[in-house]
Formats: structure tokens, C-alpha cells, sequence
């Protein structure tokens, strides 16, 4: 039972990582059309920025800085780099890709190919019983950081103005504009939530990994996307069940099969949810 | 007669075929102008045109201004409301957050709204995509008179509905045409003929017809007293056909 325990916790908390990365990359898939492979980037940032104000300041007040960091490098690459290319979707996914690669060259440029190790504080390497199982402190940061991005997410999706702007966009995007509205904002916006969303998973997941490397973003991103196609594209609520069920079946299938089976067996799920339902889990938005 | 829009040339190549060859077009600015033409002549196209929604070349002046090469979201905030073919309603959405979602000036005209469709106050939290074609399309017109527009592009607002409604529809566009000109496609010609009956501000409709036959506006006018005359117009069932 402890073990059972301890690993659907896990199984969350990376569910929980999951999701901070794939709710962004499904809302900027949904709403502009944009398949970002730089997203793993913006985790990048976000984890490398934590990792620098680590040293020079509060541990929160670290994640808050990579947080940001993220959020504004994610607002950049919207501006400067996407944003002339909306009409030509190929090149765009090109800039993204070349993008993600040379990111990950310059963070090992300077930053080094090397692990780069996280200060891990006391009160998240102790554990906490849970139905007699010891569960580490981090899985519990990992699941209440990736509630609170939810319910946010949800409160803005469903409570203003940009919300509904974003909720129509993804179904309708020309509509929007033929009601008089600048939709581009709009992606500007869910650039910058998606990339604040990113990195914050990317400095959760220094904290909860030890330590993080130039390519975490890219190896990350690749479940993302697997639960961005299993959730629906463009739905928050959708990439919140499929992180879930991704996130446990992998640590289940690892325990009980053999370490690796749970990655490989998440492609299973990826095909099985296609075959059943094309259209992923979820029809709305949020 | 002034005419509040007026297009000039207006040139839409799509994939390869030349859809628009110089539409040349004028909507006063009362009342119901209608525009005709068989399917695939060229009449969304034009709307879709004047709108920015798709790429053309030519003139479109509205109220004096040229709206060709504008962003479609700027075209709209100039004064046209837009009722799609498709209604282009939210389904996802309830009513109400469709009607919100359109909501551009700062005192949203939902007493007018209400006024003409009372059963969207009742459906307000109903998600759009679970009414019917009919109360869809009341939304999407809806939409359009929420704001005190300067012109209403109308795109087939009775296409796929009952009679009933069709009758309902016709009622609202003239009660609407009243304070804001239409420019209006619209395949029900019995309809088209009652609309201009009602919004006449020249008697027997004349000048508030044009029609489109490949690409091009091949008649304005008044509709053609003739329904063969209309026909070799509209290019179906011509003489002997």
C-alpha cells in the first residue's frame, strides 16, 4: 500500500510538471496555430534564471526572478521572431526549432553542458507520511504549484475579458477579428503565460530533479506535447487530465514493469487515446 | 445618391482562381441593398473582401475612409457589423458570452437586442452550440445590433432555416434596416423582394440591387420585375435550360 502511495504521488508531481509545460503549449497551439518547439526553452530560462538568483537571494524570491525570466524571454520571442511569420506556418516552426537548438548551445556556452545543482532546502527533502507511505516534501510543491497555475488559468480563462477572447480564438480565430477585436494581443498574451507557466516548471523541476541541464527543456517538452495531443489542443482542463494520467501511468509502468517501459508505454496511451478519441480527451477550453 | 461604401475594382485571387475581377459596387446609406448571384459567384467573397478576410486589391471606401489593407479588426471598428454565412458562432460560448464577446461600444445596445430576440435573454447561459440553426443565427445577428454600427454586412441569414423563421428574420432585418443600412446576400429572392418593398426609400426598390455573375457585377438596379429576366441575370436556367 505504501509503495502504491508513493508512487501515485509521484506519478502527480510529475503529472504536475507536465502540465505547468503542456497548458501553455496547448493554449499558444490552440489560439495562434504556433507548434512551439521553444517552449522547452522558456523552461530553460526560468530554470537557469532560479538557478543564478539562487546565490544571491531567498529561495521564493529565486523562483519568482526565474519565473519572470521566463515570462519576458517567452514575450520576446512572441514579438520578434513569431509574430512576422504568422502567415507562413512552416517557417515559423523552422524559427522555433532553430530557435530551441540554438538555446540550448548558448546556455551550454555559458552556463556549461554540466549539471548546474539546485540548493534543495530542508523542508522539501523531509518527507511527510502519507497512509504509511514516507512522501518527499518536493512531489507536494510540484502538485499544489501546478493547482494553483489551474485554478488561475481557469479564473482568467472563464472570468475575463481576455479569457473570452482566448476561448473564441481557439475555436474561431477570423470570427474575433471580424467582431472588432485584436486578436494578436491575445497571442502575445498566451505567450507570456505559457512561457511564466514554463519556467516555473522549470525551477520546480531543478528543485525537485537536484539539478538541471541545458536539455531538460527538450526532454520535458517531449511528454508535453504527448500530453497536449491526449488533453485536446487548446484545452487547460483537458491537458490537466491527460498530465495526470500520463504522469502515473509512466511512474506505474517503470516501478512495476522495468525502468523505461513507463516512457515508452505513455506512447502507448498517446496511440490508444487517438484511436478512441482523434480529438483528445476534452472539447472545450476550459 | 451618396453612397456610404463604395467599392472600386475589387480583385480576390484564392489558390490559384480569380474569384473577384473588379467588383464594382454601391451601398447607400439607407435601407436594404441586396446582393444577388448564383453559388460560387462571388458574393461572400465580396463581403469577406470588404472586410479584410481575405486578400484583395482594389478600393473600398467606407464613410470616406479606404479600408483595403487595413486589418480586419480595424475595418470593424470603423462601423460594419458582420453576419456571417456559417453565423460564425461561438459554440463553446454561452449566449450571453457570445453577445459579450462583441460588445465594442461602452453602452452595449442590449435593450434593442433583447427587444428583437427576447429568447436570447432566457437562453443567456446556454452554450451556443446546443441551439438551433435558428436562434444561432439570431446570435450572430445579435451580435451585429449590439453596437450602434454605421452598416450591416448580412451574409445568408436565412439560409438552411424554416419558414417560420425565415419570416421572423426578414422581420428583424427590416426593423433593423430602419436605423442602419444593410448591405444583404441572400439567395431567398421572395424575401429580398419583401425587404426592399419595406425599407423603399426610392419606391419599387430601385438601385438596391446588384448582382454578381463571375466575378464581376453584371446588373444594379432594381430587382428585375421578370423572374426569366432574373434568371438569365443570375445565370441559372437561362432561355431554353
Amino acid at each position: 500500500m505504501s509503495t502504491i502511495v508513493l508512487l501515485a504521488l509521484t506519478g502527480l508531481g510529475l503529472g504536475a510538471l507536465y502540465f505547468l509545460i503542456a497548458s501553455g503549449l496547448s493554449l499558444i497551439f490552440g489560439l495562434a496555430d504556433v507548434l512551439n518547439f521553444a517552449h522547452g526553452l522558456f523552461l530553460a530560462a526560468g530554470a537557469y534564471a532560479t538557478w543564478w538568483a539562487s546565490g544571491r537571494m531567498p529561495l521564493v524570491a529565486a523562483v519568482v526572478v526565474g519565473t519572470l525570466a521566463g515570462t519576458v524571454f517567452a514575450v520576446a520571442v512572441e514579438l520578434l521572431l513569431i509574430r512576422p511569420l504568422y502567415a507562413r506556418p512552416i517557417q515559423q516552426v523552422l524559427v522555433t526549432v532553430g530557435l530551441a537548438a540554438a538555446g540550448v548551445a548558448l546556455l551550454q556556452g555559458v552556463a556549461g553542458a554540466d549539471p548546474v545543482t539546485f540548493p534543495k532546502p530542508g523542508w522539501l527533502s523531509d518527507t511527510t507520511e502519507v497512509l504509511g507511505a514516507a512522501v518527499p516534501n518536493d512531489r507536494f510543491l510540484l502538485i499544489a504549484a501546478a493547482l494553483a497555475v489551474l485554478a488561475a488559468l481557469l479564473v482568467f480563462l472563464r472570468r475575463t475579458r481576455y479569457g473570452l477572447i482566448v476561448r473564441a480564438g481557439v475555436e474561431d480565430r477570423a470570427m474575433v477579428t471580424a467582431l472588432g477585436i485584436d486578436v494578436r494581443r491575445a497571442f502575445t498574451l498566451v505567450f507570456a503565460i505559457g512561457g511564466a507557466a514554463a519556467a516555473l516548471a522549470g525551477a520546480l523541476a531543478g528543485l525537485y530533479f537536484g539539478s538541471v541541464t541545458p536539455g531538460l527543456g527538450g526532454s520535458l517538452l517531449i511528454f508535453a506535447f504527448i500530453v497536449v495531443v491526449i488533453g485536446g489542443m487548446g484545452s487547460v482542463t483537458g491537458s490537466a487530465a491527460a498530465a495526470v494520467l500520463v504522469g502515473l501511468v509512466q511512474q506505474f509502468a517503470n516501478y512495476y514493469a522495468a525502468a523505461g517501459v513507463g516512457e515508452a508505454s505513455t506512447v502507448l496511451l498517446l496511440a490508444a487515446v487517438l484511436l478512441v478519441r482523434p480529438g483528445g480527451l476534452a472539447r472545450r477550453v476550459a | 445618391m451618396t453612397s456610404l461604401l463604395a467599392v472600386r475594382g475589387l480583385h480576390v485571387r484564392l489558390g490559384g482562381s480569380h474569384i473577384l475581377q473588379g467588383v464594382d459596387l454601391d451601398v447607400p446609406a439607407t435601407g436594404v441593398t441586396a446582393l444577388l448571384g448564383r453559388n460560387g459567384a462571388g458574393k461572400t467573397t465580396t463581403l469577406r473582401a470588404i472586410l479584410g478576410l481575405v486578400p484583395c486589391t482594389g478600393s473600398v471606401v467606407f464613410a470616406g475612409e479606404e479600408l483595403v489593407g487595413r486589418p480586419t479588426y480595424a475595418v470593424v471598428q470603423r462601423g460594419l457589423g458582420y453576419a456571417p454565412e456559417d453565423r460564425g458562432v461561438f459554440s463553446a460560448l454561452t449566449v450571453a458570452e457570445n453577445l459579450r464577446l462583441a460588445e465594442r461600444d461602452r453602452n452595449p445596445r442590449y435593450d434593442r437586442v433583447f427587444a428583437l430576440f427576447p429568447e436570447l435573454r432566457k437562453r443567456a447561459a446556454q452554450p451556443a452550440g446546443t441551439l438551433s440553426g435558428g436562434q444561432q443565427q439570431m446570435v450572430a445577428i445579435a451580435r451585429a445590433l449590439l453596437n450602434d454600427n454605421r452598416m450591416l454586412l448580412v451574409d445568408e441569414p436565412t439560409k438552411g432555416l424554416a419558414p417560420k423563421l425565415v419570416t421572423q428574420v426578414a422581420e428583424v432585418l427590416a426593423r433593423a434596416a430602419e436605423t442602419v443600412p444593410i448591405l444583404l446576400v441572400e439567395q431567398n429572392l421572395g424575401l429580398v423582394r419583401r425587404l426592399l418593398a419595406e425599407s423603399a426609400v426610392d419606391p419599387d426598390g430601385a438601385g438596391r440591387v446588384a448582382v454578381i455573375g463571375q466575378g464581376r457585377v453584371v446588373h444594379t438596379g432594381g430587382l428585375p420585375d421578370t423572374p426569366e429576366r432574373l434568371r438569365v441575370l443570375l445565370g441559372v436556367g437561362a432561355a431554353g435550360a
